[in-house]
């Protein structure tokens, strides 16, 4: 049914999203939690940092990137350096791009979730002899979980549909760099390429439309089981 | 068991502050709302730090001459107005959270003889959202003891519930009183409780 050429097209976007949102995970988390509980100087910079690539445009960000990730910037230099690690024209820096862009959505995700959890449920656990670590695991973090599952998915759309960050930073190199939405854009660009962007459009909505269905039986698996009963 | 309290802290322009010894049996504080009776239960639990002041249970100090006991070594109950059930878990899992992190030569209670005791063996399967008032507050009760406390906490743990339930909780809490024979702070605004539970009442906020 898929051309060689797509189903290396739908892996590699799938590669790039599912590492972008795991690895930018655990940071996310981490940034929504000390912006929900934590007030310290500081902290409205850190809240209009994490949120600039959401109102920046995707190729001022995607500028930025390669101005830090380039071989001659000063991140970029240091992972060449200490790794041997370049991430322009790599697929490691499409899932970059993809993470960052995807950064501000998974942070208000979880953030709204972990605001909404009763504290006084914290206070509880203590006193029935968990420490705040014990707290956290058992309490916390699973009352946080539709919120990190709502980041999941938001965070993975976000990704897969990354385009002028993507295309800025790693440019688009087939089998590398070149995912479904720089695929469909060096489509438009052929003559006569209408078929293939018809078939690659129609794969970008079934994926989209795969992980809001996996996302929802997610959800109600975690959420639905303490709401089977009554109402 | 005496339970020797003196403590005060500022919120906000109230001061709130305690001086008393408690013996055995069911001490009530008992006052205006407002008061600051909450609080002062807050802070024998650990969760609110005193500003200055002492708190000892027995021979051991939870409070005072440099010691401050995080709540979860304190080995003090707390059965809140509100339940304060943990959503997320089953009612079996919610009386066994503080069981199992309870030290085995600490804990004085098993499930079953808890279950048996506040008569909620029915509900262990269920959650929490699907209990009663009166239901979610016995699991409440059963959830603290089955920590292994050394004296409980109750704050107001009738406000939530109808006459009937009041009652039938009533029960049960002297029966914590009288067969456990567990000291109890209980804090209430609420005259007939009070004169039918308590051994001695402490007035908070003259």
């Amino acid at each position: 049914m898929l051309s060689p050429e797509e189903w290396g097209i739908v892996l590699l976007s799938l590669k790039v999203g599912v590492v972008a949102v795991l690895a930018t995970l655990p940071i996310a988390f981490l940034i929504a939690w000390v912006l929900a509980r934590h007030r310290f100087p500081g902290r409205m910079l850190v809240d209009a940092l994490v949120h600039l690539p959401l109102v920046l445009p995707p190729v001022v960000t995607g500028w930025l990137l390669l101005i830090a990730f380039g071989p001659l910037g000063p991140v970029g230099r240091w992972l060449e350096s200490w790794f041997g690690m370049t991430l322009m024209f790599r697929w490691t820096g499409a899932a970059l791009a993809a993470a960052i862009m995807a950064l501000p959505l998974m942070v208000r995700a979880m953030r709204l979730s972990i605001e909404a959890i009763d504290r006084r449920l914290e206070g509880a656990a203590r006193t029935l002899g968990a420490s705040p670590w014990h707290s956290f695991w058992t309490i916390s973090l699973p009352l946080a979980l539709p919120g990190v599952l709502a980041a999941l998915v938001l965070g993975f759309a976000r990704s897969i549909g990354e385009f002028g960050a993507t295309i800025t930073f790693v440019s688009n190199i087939p089998g590398e760099t070149r995912t479904l939405p720089l695929a469909i854009y060096a489509a438009l660009q052929v003559p006569g390429g209408e078929a293939a962007v018809t078939r690659l459009a129609l794969l970008s909505v079934a994926l989209s439309l795969g992980a809001l269905v996996l996302s929802e039986w997610l959800v109600r698996r975690t959420h639905g089981a303490r709401h089977r009963h009554g109402d | 068991m005496a339970i020797d309290i003196d403590i005060s802290r500022r919120l906000g322009d109230r001061m709130i502050a305690a001086r008393f010894v408690a013996g055995p049996g069911l001490t009530a504080l008992f006052g205006p709302s407002g008061a600051g009776k909450t609080s002062i239960l807050n802070m024998v639990a650990g969760l609110l730090k005193p500003d200055r002041g002492h708190i000892r249970i027995g021979d051991r100090t939870l409070f005072g001459d440099g010691i401050d006991l995080p709540p979860e070594a304190r080995r003090v109950g707390y059965v809140f107005q509100d339940g304060r059930l943990f959503p997320h878990r089953r009612v079996r899992a919610n009386l066994l959270y503080g069981h199992h992190l309870a030290g085995p030569a600490d804990r004085w209670m098993g499930l079953d003889e808890a279950a048996q005791f506040l008569g909620i063996g029915d509900l262990l399967d269920r959650w929490p959202h699907s209990l009663s008032g009166g239901e979610a507050q016995r699991v409440a009760i059963g959830r603290a003891l089955l920590a292994g406390p050394e004296i409980l906490l109750m704050d107001e743990p009738l406000s939530s519930l109808d006459a009937a339930r009041r009652g039938d909780i009533m029960v049960v809490i002297e029966r914590i009183r009288d067969e456990l024979k567990l000291p109890i702070l209980y804090v209430s605004h609420d005259r007939v409780e009070v004169d039918r539970l308590a051994t001695s009442v402490v007035t908070i906020g003259e």
